[in-house]
């Protein structure tokens, strides 16, 4: 059996078409585009080329929205430091309690700076409260950051909306969209959206190149100075052979995205189904009905997940876990937590997350067995009755270790 | 993924005594709050000779978890409860040929139900003393609890103090942001600032020697700073002994759990600089059992 990807929020593998649309841009397109001389002219065409196909994939309005830069975690960045830098009297910044550490952590060094972060928190499916999101905007409030789709559990949030919420109350508004770009269609020139991240890497192209969208007319402050690439927007040589990569991924993302939407979608769906029909004690996580097509949480009651991904990865199957041990964090992902996930459940939390490249057969593999492998840990596990193969009666109660 | 030893995940993939033992008379219920791991180790002691006759453990938890559980029963059955109160959570990971540091809690939970179970059969109640937090210091596994319990009670004012007494951000120095932190944290309770150019607080003053040192001269003083340094190393359950000093290297075995240890390279790097500070002179500190690799013996003390 061939070894089976379902991490594809983790990373993806680069499209072979990527691939051979960047090799060029290493040997004989190698010049720098800002060059006079020929060995440049190729080259600044392919970087116009790849922001057109980056633009449409978004629906901005002009190509000069577009500003590559050298991940989704320098997008994030940029946004959010240059609305605080370009406006320094507001010192609220609005964000989600389940964003990416990108921008929590930027986030929380803010904090210690002075600055005033409200997290919004989420109920048990991850869910906003849009009535409270309203009474936190105010002219205090440099900037909303909120994800487009989250990378665990792959809820979408109402970015739309929420955009036009903060727009009318005079409040820039950025989308961590890294999860998002390629799976969901979007039309940025009809929002209201400031700016917007995207990462190469989460759409078949590869690491190390990624987007900030700029609508034209927001106040901007680089976080980059010392060149006019980019517009003097985001100094640095460009990263040429990723950028036309990167364009091209997104050219195939507009393509594949019906394929997305239903056939790995049909995937995603036939792995829950099977897995919560087969397995005991456990569930989905988050907002069923408005999720990503690809991307589905489970947690199985009882068992870590680390454990569970040993397992797997030694049947051939690579998926991911909001466990704690996984990260070498203390402890359990903090989307977990912030849904109120019991922390025995929540331990216990695989993500699969599919691409287009996954057959449906490898749905089968999978549902061969997971079943299997819950069972042999739950053998283990101090809240099982191995004897009944039932938890343990009461299991909070029966079981109480003493905490270090 | 961890960087597991093959040790760790044959425990992990065919682990031993999994389970509860029929009529156990030891319980030991551990949970470590930092990995939401949690142990319950069951034991069927002989009430005469006090020996472990078997052993068996149920745990929630990571690969690491399992294994270290695994391998603990293993240890222990066939040991009385004294031989077996013994056993260190340096050992358990020793008998896995090492943990990762962010995993080594999990040896930690490992003695610690073990404790528990022995206070269950001789009806004590157990309670843990220590308490962990998040992980600063990667290279030595040291956590924020205890950096911020050292700097309480030694009043330690710099980073480098903190390296001093705790190892932690010895090595790759990336912690130090994170110990600033703390630093700035327990200095404001305590209503002082974080000043990061202040004096360590036991900066001794070292008096390098002016002239050059006659070989025999050399190998005393080396002796003495070993001397100075080898209560630390006991403390982790090592030690240092002075092989050979052939011109300015000094040959060096690490003992007892710096043996092996993945540490020892970097304990060798502080004990060279420390040399140095007091000599006035560059020394280097190597293996002794690097000493046949690197020179001959006996050309190199005739030269």
């Amino acid at each position: 059996m061939h070894d089976i990807y379902l991490d594809n929020n983790a990373t993806t593998q680069v499209d072979r078409a990527v691939v051979d649309a960047m090799m060029p841009f290493f040997t004989e397109q190698f010049g720098n585009p800002s060059s006079i001389h020929r060995f440049a002219d190729g080259v600044a065409r392919g970087i116009k080329k790849a922001r057109s196909q980056v633009q449409e994939l978004l629906g901005a309005e002009h190509d000069s929205e577009i500003i590559f830069t050298s991940c989704g975690t320098e997008s994030d960045s940029t946004a959010i430091l240059s609305a605080i830098k370009a406006q320094p009297n507001r010192k609220e910044i609005i964000t989600t309690a389940v964003e990416h550490p990108a921008i929590l952590s930027l986030c929380d060094y803010l904090e210690k700076e002075g600055y005033t972060i409200h997290r919004m928190p989420v109920d048990k499916c991850g869910r906003l409260n849009l009535e409270a999101y309203k009474n936190l905007l105010s002219d205090q409030v440099a900037i909303v950051s909120v994800m487009w789709a989250n990378n665990e559990t792959g809820n979408i949030f109402p970015v739309e909306q929420m955009a036009e919420m903060a727009n009318a109350a005079g409040v820039m508004f950025h989308t961590d969209a890294v999860q998002a770009v390629g799976k969901i269609p979007m039309m940025l020139q009809d929002t209201k959206i400031d700016m917007l991240s995207v990462s190469g890497h989460k759409l078949h192209a590869p690491k190390g190149i990624g987007v900030l969208y700029l609508r034209r007319g927001t106040r901007y402050r680089p976080l980059l100075r010392g060149g006019h690439q980019e517009r003097g927007r985001r100094a640095g040589t460009e990263n040429t052979a990723s950028i036309v990569g990167l364009g091209k991924a997104c050219e195939l993302a507009m393509e594949f995205m019906e394929f997305e939407n239903n056939q790995v979608k049909a995937m995603r769906d036939r792995l829950e189904r099977g897995i919560v029909e087969q397995i005991p004690h456990c569930f989905i996580t988050g907002d069923i009905n408005n999720r990503l097509p690809n991307t589905t949480d489970i947690a199985f009651e009882y068992i870590e997940g680390e454990a569970i991904l040993m397992l797997l990865n030694k049947a051939g199957i690579a998926a991911s876990s909001g466990s704690a041990c996984t990260s070498g964090s203390l402890e359990p992902s903090h989307v977990m937590r912030a849904m109120d996930i019991p922390y025995t459940a929540a331990h216990g939390t695989i993500r699969f997350s599919f691409s287009r490249y996954n057959k449906m057969s490898e749905v089968d593999e999978v549902l061969k067995v997971m079943p299997d492998i819950a069972a042999a840990l739950r053998k283990l596990s101090p809240y099982w009755d191995s004897v009944n193969n039932a938890p343990v009666t009461d299991p909070e109660q029966a079981f109480q270790p003493t905490y270090a | 993924m961890w960087d597991y030893s093959d040790k760790v995940k044959d425990h992990f993939f065919n682990p031993k005594n999994a389970g509860a033992v029929v009529n156990a008379n030891a319980i030991g219920e551990v949970g470590s709050i930092s990995c939401g791991d949690a142990l319950r180790l069951s034991l069927k002691v002989n009430e005469d000779s006090e020996v472990i006759e078997d052993a068996g453990f149920q745990t929630f938890g990571c690969g690491s978890a399992i294994a270290s559980s695994s391998v603990l029963t293993e240890i222990i059955k066939g040991m009385t409860l004294d031989e077996a109160l013994k056993v260190t959570n340096q050992d358990i990971a020793a008998e896995l040929d090492g943990l990762p540091p962010e995993k080594m809690h999990c040896s930690v939970m490992g003695r610690e139900a073990l404790q528990a179970a022995v206070a269950n059969y001789r009806g004590e109640e157990w309670k843990d003393d220590h308490e962990e937090g998040a992980l600063i210091c990667k290279c030595f596994a040291i956590d924020a609890v205890m950096i911020e319990e050292m700097v309480w009670a030694n009043k330690l004012r710099t980073v480098e103090d903190v390296t001093n007494y705790t190892k932690a951000g010895g090595g790759c120095a990336a912690c130090h942001e994170d110990i600033e932190a703390i630093l700035e944290k327990v200095l404001k309770e305590r209503g002082e600032s974080f000043d990061p150019t202040a004096a360590s607080i036991e900066k001794e003053a070292v008096v390098a020697e002016k002239k050059p040192l006659t070989n025999l001269q050399r190998i005393k003083k080396i002796e003495e700073v070993l001397t100075a340094l080898r209560p630390q190393l006991m403390a982790d359950g090592g030690d240092v002994e002075l092989v050979e000093v052939i011109g300015n290297t000094a040959y060096v075995n690490m003992t007892g759990a710096c043996n092996g240890c993945q540490m020892a390279a970097m304990t060798i790097a502080g004990i060279q600089q420390r040399l140095m500070e007091v000599l006035g002179e560059f020394i280097k500190v190597v293996p002794a059992s690097e000493m046949s690799k690197l020179v001959n013996i006996q050309e190199a003390s005739h030269a």
